[in-house]
């Protein structure tokens, strides 16, 4: 299987060639390069002992300084080292709960898609459950019946977020099938995974990019909905730092460094992702090449 | 010898509640080598009976032979099935994926069936069908290729399986007339050079004149009349027929069907056809003292025979060898 090996080398040298030529998309990889960098080289450089409400050296909500370049919080903290620190734990949990819950809404919606008849209601009605039931309730739920820890966070945001993205892919796959390359594919002698993998999937790729990158976002908030309300990964997040700066009023004893960092952070995060996702977008749609 | 062949086939589909018949009882066959093309109007069942050939619409009754041996309809036996029988569709442009190169549109019947030599089988298919030399085509897009450039592409897709038969729906249909011609053209050489057969659906009766052996028309789910190609659409013995022919644009009288268009939920009694007749609506039937039959008496299936033959009460009463 040289050659396919060959093909697949020649198609990905090809896709970074397309990737390069978009900016946005170039930008918003360097952000995200960043983050992932400053979160990957933070233990490295830095000593965690300083998230330690006991040990924290600092004075009490004191503005940006020589030592404290972000300030510092109610406890004496340095914003600068919870900031670092809370990127791993954000990311982390951003990432990896929009990466489970587009896995299963993919997976799902594709399935309910292309197999019709009672496969696909039953799947459909399972979607259905899990979209009326009120998500953060049962994300609740589910981290204090789990035990907290990054991980139940991961999977409690995952299995409850992923229903929409599972209804919308179920929507574009009907719209797929019904095309008539798919009708041709299956007259050349195709089967159900090559309709599905090599039709069905690259045309929902943009839809599922699109939305990962609305996920991640909205990962990193439920998270920090999540910390607010009591179910928090026992870890300095970004969320859990927004959650602290409303609790000590930030805002009205104006201390901007308590809640701008955090803010910005999130919102540099998710319009990296937004940027990356249009790109990926454009590279893997050849109709929209050239516009954008 | 005959290659594919449907045998008392009718095909269903529930419609709200109702049945519709779209294949109502049809026996035809394609010989080795031989265009047949079957004509008719929107909605006469005759892309349903195509998708039965392939495989693609189960049949309610009835069979579809390949070889003379019935079509099985496991995942296995279809998949042997279509590297003998290959679809032409309608729609060039929505029948390649916008994101596949035409390498990548060529290659994928032998990729799915394994075949080897991939490279060559898809440079020769693209050749075979006039789009040379092949390896310029290889990187290019579906969208930045012409309309009858797609549908050369389509055919290369199916003629890099090395089928026996072609079912071609519509083949022109959506290709302006410059192109018709020379996507005919290809269908008549693939059937000289490579001995391919084809089945040829289509509303066009100029188009089935140019390209087929034989033709059969089809009306309401049944075949009304078939034969040879000159015999069929120079002197037309079905009352349909006649009207289909009268509207070309050379013809002096044209025939204005009257009635409802067919509704294939609601086939009438007696002859399908005689509630819009202009036959028996004109008087001519009872001239022949034939209404009472066209009313109430239903016609048999047309036996697939290469001889003309037309299902009619009418015609029968005239000529009797039909």
């Amino acid at each position: 299987m040289s050659e396919t090996a060959a093909r697949r080398r020649r198609a990905l040298m090809r896709f970074w060639r397309d990737y390069r030529a978009q900016r946005a998309g170039l930008y918003g990889a360097a952000i995200l390069a960043v983050f992932v960098l400053l979160a990957l080289v933070t233990p490295l450089v830095t000593d965690p002992s300083g998230l330690d409400v006991t040990k924290a050296t600092g004075p009490k909500m004191a503005p940006p300084s020589a030592q404290f370049p972000l300030g510092t919080d109610e406890s004496g903290r340095s914003i600068l080292l919870m900031i670092l620190w809370g990127s791993r734990v954000s990311l982390l949990i951003g990432f990896l709960a929009a990466l489970l819950s587009m896995v299963i809404g993919t997976v799902t919606g594709i399935t309910a898609g292309h197999f019709r008849g009672w496969s696909s209601a039953v799947l459909m009605r399972i979607t259905d459950w899990f979209l009326v039931l009120p998500s953060l309730v049962l994300a609740l739920v589910l981290a204090a019946i789990l035990g907290g820890g990054t991980s139940t966070i991961i999977l409690a945001i995952g299995v409850t977020s992923w229903a929409a993205t599972a209804r919308l892919i179920r929507a574009q796959t009907l719209a797929v099938e019904a095309r008539p390359y798919v009708e041709r594919s299956r007259v050349l002698g195709a089967g159900h995974w090559h309709v599905m993998t090599r039709h069905v999937l690259p045309n929902v790729a943009p839809l599922v990019l699109a939305n990962t990158t609305l996920t991640v976002a909205g990962a990193i908030v439920t998270e920090s909905t999540l910390a607010f309300l009591g179910a928090d990964a026992g870890q300095a997040s970004w969320g859990s730092m927004l959650r602290g700066s409303y609790d000590w009023g930030a805002v009205t004893s104006g201390a901007w460094w308590y809640v701008l960092p955090p803010g910005l952070c999130i919102v540099a995060v998710v319009l990296a992702f937004t940027f990356c996702g249009r790109a990926l977008e454009a590279v893997l749609n050849p109709r929209l090449r050239g516009v954008a | 010898m005959t290659l594919l062949e449907a045998r008392d086939l009718h095909v269903e589909f529930a419609s709200r509640g109702r049945r519709a018949r779209a294949v109502d009882g049809v026996d035809l066959t394609v010989g080795e080598g031989e265009i047949v093309a079957l004509v008719g109007e929107s909605g006469c069942g005759k892309t349903t009976l195509a998708r039965t050939l392939l495989g693609l619409e189960r049949p309610a009754s009835g069979t579809v032979l390949y070889g003379g041996a019935p079509l099985a309809y496991s995942a296995r036996a279809l998949k042997a099935y279509r590297r003998e029988v290959q679809l032409v569709p309608q729609d060039p442009t929505g029948s390649l994926n916008p994101r596949h190169t035409v390498y990548e549109a060529v290659a994928e019947g032998p990729r799915i069936h394994g075949l080897r030599d991939e490279r060559e089988r898809v440079a020769s298919a693209l050749s075979r069908a006039g789009l040379r030399p092949p390896e310029r085509f290889f990187p290019v897009y579906p969208h930045e290729l012409s309309g009858g450039q797609r549908q050369r592409v389509v055919i290369a897709g199916a003629l890099a399986l090395d089928p026996e038969v072609l079912v071609a729906d519509e083949p022109v249909a959506s290709l302006d007339a410059s192109v018709r011609g020379e996507i005919l053209a290809l269908l008549l050489r693939l059937r000289a050079e490579l001995g391919l057969s084809a089945l040829v659906v289509t509303h066009d009766l100029g188009l089935a004149w140019n390209i087929a052996d034989r033709v059969a028309v089809m009306y309401l789910g049944r075949i009304v009349e078939s034969g040879p190609v000159e015999q069929v659409l120079s002197a037309p013995s079905h009352p349909y027929t006649q009207a289909l022919l009268s509207v070309l644009p050379e013809s002096p009288a044209p025939i204005v069907l009257s009635g409802e268009p067919p509704d294939p939920t609601r086939i009438p009694g007696g002859c399908r056809f005689h509630p819009r007749c202009h036959v028996l609506a004109a008087g001519k039937a009872a001239e022949a003292g034939v209404d009472g039959l066209c009313r109430s008496q239903p016609l048999e299936v047309l036996p697939s025979s290469a001889a003309l033959q037309a299902a009619c009460h009418y015609a029968r009463a005239r000529q009797p060898r039909l």
